[in-house]
């Protein structure tokens, strides 16, 4: 065996000073030499490292990263360096299998298709396409996203195609419509490599993406170092290090940030002249904010008033920022509302679009940001607008279909209605990739009732037997990164390309695979009948992505697998304007806000009520970007008498998602091998509670028993890693997911999994 | 003058638009959003009774029971599934363009009237009650495809 740092213990590395340009340092960590290398990039969260496939006997045996990539320069983080050991665990479905007698049995490929095709054209005739629904991933490639897509969107015509993106990202996006009238991350990871400040919300950046935090942590090293100002109601890795950490209760993202711009505008620490000739709304964000004086956001929010001075004098005058924001606030209250604070932060101050300026509405899992992109869970491709009726004929062109047959008379279906359809019955056939719903929807009791319900055919494409598919109706194997080729794109806009290493086991498909059969069989047409998808491998697919791509905002035309495969990451856009990927968008401060151009009209922050396109069109912003204000609304759900705590979950640095890949690396589940509750010292003296204690946590929709950890957190909070289900370990009810709310934010309609209320006591042994 | 009759028309309607999104609140708890949202909604119809309180008492409102005419034919039963939903939703967008209505009609008198007061009031709330019929109609084209063409 052969690595360059133990990373469990050494998270994050050595300092390499950054004062401008970080160092490239190569990690590595393979169990024997390998034969060759094969270039890809970590899909194990969502900044995208770039790495070698170390390969040798058709197997791989370790990983190494690319020095020369823009996003990590060779550093890899303790899941990139353990987690491809999963690729060879004995637990891989390697064959299909069938729900028989109540029991899942090994299948045929055909026999298992043939199923499939047939109750989706049954359900089809006796209820139209509306009864069949797709739950997707951030764990899948660009090319199975795109093809999926057209599957659903011209193939069938279904409106309910979404993601657990919806769990993860689904803020981040609503939040860069919102403001900048599209998706797409203003800046770029280099911003952290000269910027002043940093603000981190909601983001626990040290265990979540931690080579970035390694960027930061060198920068912090340098000659340079930038403030840092983290709001996390948890004193996490990343808090530690703050200059200013605000520690606000549950819930209250809105009064801190609105308190936050109220200082930075009576200091008159803004932009006025970027404001009036690139911004609408400052009249109505003034006047909301302005009702948030630092003493009343100390009332509701608990935040000293020194405290949130410190922070607005860092924010206000730095000279240049780069935020970034992740669960924290996309998964509580207000979610979108408090995203959009955070662009507004920037817009006031006009630090957009330059070196040192950036946002990043971070993403969770991997490849979420291609979800979002290519139209396979709530948003049409390419950041289309389904309330333009040119938008649409630009697809139906382009798939050569009747416009009529893409749905778009409303907002394609969110995953919680999806779910609820599938509650009600109206719902029949749910065809779940990639993802464990059973273990990362909230409300677990309900989740699994959906999922067992007899008249709902549930198909689940995975490479483990998850919680998910234990309850399928017919499992498909799926080849897993590594062993397919394809492409994904990370935070900062940068797409790897991911080259298939080692054959898949068994009989396993890659997931692009597994839909093109499925469209052969269903045998969807064109306009002309000619077969509706085009493409028979995934360099195709991509180069059919690429056209859809062309003069949206997310142009992927000059790229190429041969381009993708000679160097490493690319940024979109990437055109005949910018061939080598542009590092920043909106550099002329022109937003993508037009009426014929954005992706979304744009909603009541409170309500999520759609603006309507005529309504959009009279006030037609021509590229510049929305100030959207918000005032704050209390959490549905507070502690009380009965349950006088609020719980929040979240994640532990070892562990990626439900832990179907991490958890099956011998390191990474020593390091973290169960769940746990956080609890404040104060309130573990209150309930005599010691470190280790088996706790019995209980919220309305269900209860768990985990162990006690003392520390870190503020009082009356307890925290819970959602990653823990039952695969390996069934014993006792330790999902944090039992505990949470079915309730989502009226924009993003991202879950709240970020507060509720619960009760623990002890159990004695 | 008749003001007060229509001071008693719109003190009415909001009052039964109060209660029919508390209701329908309470009768659709399995949707979250639906819950929450009427909720709020609610609590905005509440406070345009407080706004209305001292323009009730300066010109003193007439009797007038027509709102509960016709919120009596509504919601009649409580009911349940997509379709049921729909109506629902469709019975509140109906008693909302009757609020709204009044606040029209009243912005007009009030202007006439040169009373600022009221013009002030009836137009800030005018505002809450679009936002409400805004979310209705978003929901109501949402729910409208599964509950008339896929559900059972
Ligand atoms: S930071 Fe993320 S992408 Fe990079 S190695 Fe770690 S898990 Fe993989």
């Amino acid at each position: 065996m052969h690595e360059t740092r133990d990373s469990i213990t050494d998270i994050w590395g050595d300092r390499a000073p950054n004062n401008g340009e970080w160092q490239e340092r190569i990690d590595e960590r393979t169990i024997e030499p390998p034969e060759h290398w094969v270039q890809s990039a970590c899909v194990l969260c969502s900044n995208g490292c770039g790495m070698d496939i170390g390969v040798k006997d058709g197997k791989i045996v370790g990983v190494r990263g690319r020095g020369i990539d823009r996003v990590n320069r060779g550093r890899l983080g303790p899941k990139g360096l353990h987690g491809w050991i999963a690729n060879h665990s004995p637990d891989r479905l390697t064959t299909p299998l069938i729900r028989r007698n109540g029991r899942l049995e090994a299948a045929s490929w055909d026999e298992a298709m043939d199923l499939i095709v047939e109750r989706s054209q049954t359900i089809q005739q006796q209820r139209t396409a509306g009864a069949i629904g797709f739950y997707t991933s951030g764990q899948l490639f660009l090319e199975e996203y795109y093809t999926l897509g057209v599957i659903g969107k011209a193939g069938l015509g279904t409106p309910h195609m979404d993601g657990n993106t919806r769990l993860c990202t689904a803020t981040a996006a609503a939040a860069l419509k919102a403001t900048f009238g599209s998706d797409g991350q203003p800046g770029s990871y280099t911003d952290l490599d000269t910027t002043a400040a940093i603000l981190h919300i909601g983001h626990n950046i040290a265990s979540q993406q931690t080579v970035l935090w390694a960027r930061i942590l060198d920068r912090l090293a340098g000659k340079n170092p930038p403030k840092l100002v983290v709001i996390d109601p948890r004193q996490t890795y990343t808090a530690k290090e703050a200059d200013v950490h605000l520690a606000p209760k549950v819930g209250t993202n809105i009064p801190v940030m609105n308190g936050l711009l109220n200082l930075i505008i009576q200091a008159g620490h803004i932009n006025p002249e970027y404001i009036a000739a690139h911004t609408v709304g400052f009249e109505t964000l003034t006047a909301t904010v302005s009702q948030w004086t630092p003493e009343r956001v100390e009332q509701v929010a608990n935040v000293p008033v020194r405290d949130l001075q410190a922070a607005a004098e860092i924010l206000g005058t730095a000279r240049s920022l780069v935020s970034t924001v992740l669960q924290g606030v996309y998964q509580s209250m207000q979610a979108t509302a408090a995203a959009c604070q955070v662009n507004n932060l920037h817009l006031i101050r006009g630090l957009i679009g330059t070196p040192g300026n950036g946002i990043m509405q971070m993403n969770g899992q991997p490849t979420a940001q291609n979800t979002r992109e290519s139209g396979a869970d709530g948003d049409l491709p390419a950041f289309r607008n389904w309330d333009n009726p040119d938008h649409i004929a630009d697809l139906a062109r382009l798939w050569n279909v009747d416009p009529m047959v893409i749905p778009h008379w409303s907002p394609p279906t969110h995953s919680m209605q999806i779910w609820r359809y599938a509650e009600q019955g109206s719902i029949e056939l749910l065809w779940i990739s990639g993802t464990n719903p059973a273990v990362s929807l909230p409300e677990l009791s309900r989740a699994r009732k959906i999922l067992q319900k007899e008249d709902l055919f549930v198909i689940v494409q995975d490479a483990f037997m998850t919680e998910t598919a234990e309850l399928a109706d017919v499992v498909l194997p799926a080849a897993i990164w590594g062993e397919k080729t394809g492409c994904f794109t990370n935070v900062d806009r940068t797409v790897h390309i991911s080259h298939q290493a080692i054959d898949p086991p068994g009989e396993a498909r890659a997931d692009l695979d597994i839909f093109l059969d499925y469209a052969r069989r269903m045998d969807f047409r064109d306009r002309d009948g000619a077969p509706l998808i085009k493409w028979h491998n995934s360099e195709q697919a991509f180069e059919a992505w690429k056209e859809c791509t062309r003069g949206r905002p997310c142009d992927y035309t000059g790229m190429s697998y041969a381009k993708l495969s000679q160097g490493s990451g690319i940024q979109w856009p990437c055109n005949e304007k910018y061939p080598d990927g542009a590092s920043h968008l909106y550099t002329d401060s022109h937003f993508n806000t037009d009426y014929d151009y954005c992706e979304t009209y744009g909603h009541d922050l409170d309500t999520g009520a759609a603006t309507t396109p005529e309504e959009y069109r009279a006030d037609d912003p021509k590229g510049k970007a929305f100030l959207k204000a918000a005032d704050y609304l209390r959490p549905y759900e507070e502690p009380d008498a009965e349950y006088p705590l609020w719980l929040t979950t979240g994640r532990v640095v070892y562990h990626f998602h439900t832990r179907t890949k991490t958890g099956r690396s011998p390191e990474l589940n020593r390091a973290a091998p169960d769940a746990f509750i956080q609890i404040s010292e104060p309130d573990a003296t209150q309930y005599g509670i010691a470190a280790g204690d088996s706790i019995a946590v209980t919220s309305r929709r269900g209860k768990i028993i985990v162990p006690a950890r003392i520390g870190d957190i503020i009082p009356g909070v307890v925290f819970i890693p959602f990653h823990y289900g039952y695969w390996d370990n069934g014993n006792r009810t330790r999902a944090a997911n039992e505990l949470t709310l079915t309730e989502w934010d009226p924009i993003s309609k991202q879950p709240h999994f970020k507060y509720a209320a619960v009760k623990i006591n002890k159990v004695e042994a | 003058m008749h003001i007060g009759n229509y001071l008693a028309l719109i003190h009415g309607s909001e009052q039964q638009l109060a209660d029919a999104l508390d209701t329908i609140a309470a009768h659709h708890g399995d949707e979250p959003d639906i819950l929450q949202t009427c909720q709020l909604l609610a609590c905005w119809s509440r406070q345009h009774l407080e706004l209305l309180k001292p323009i009730v008492d300066r010109y003193s409102e007439d009797k007038n029971d027509e709102p509960e005419r016709l919120s009596s034919t509504l919601f009649d039963e409580p009911r349940n599934g997509s379709l049921a939903l729909l109506r629902d939703l469709h019975d509140l967008w109906l008693l909302a363009h009757e609020v709204q209505l009044c606040w029209t009609v009243l912005i007009q008198a009030a202007q006439a009237l040169r009373d600022r007061e009221l013009l002030a009031t009836c137009q800030q709330c005018s505002v809450d009650t679009k936002r409400q019929i805004s979310w209705l109609m978003t929901r109501i084209k949402q729910a409208a495809p599964q509950a008339l063409v896929v559900a059972a």
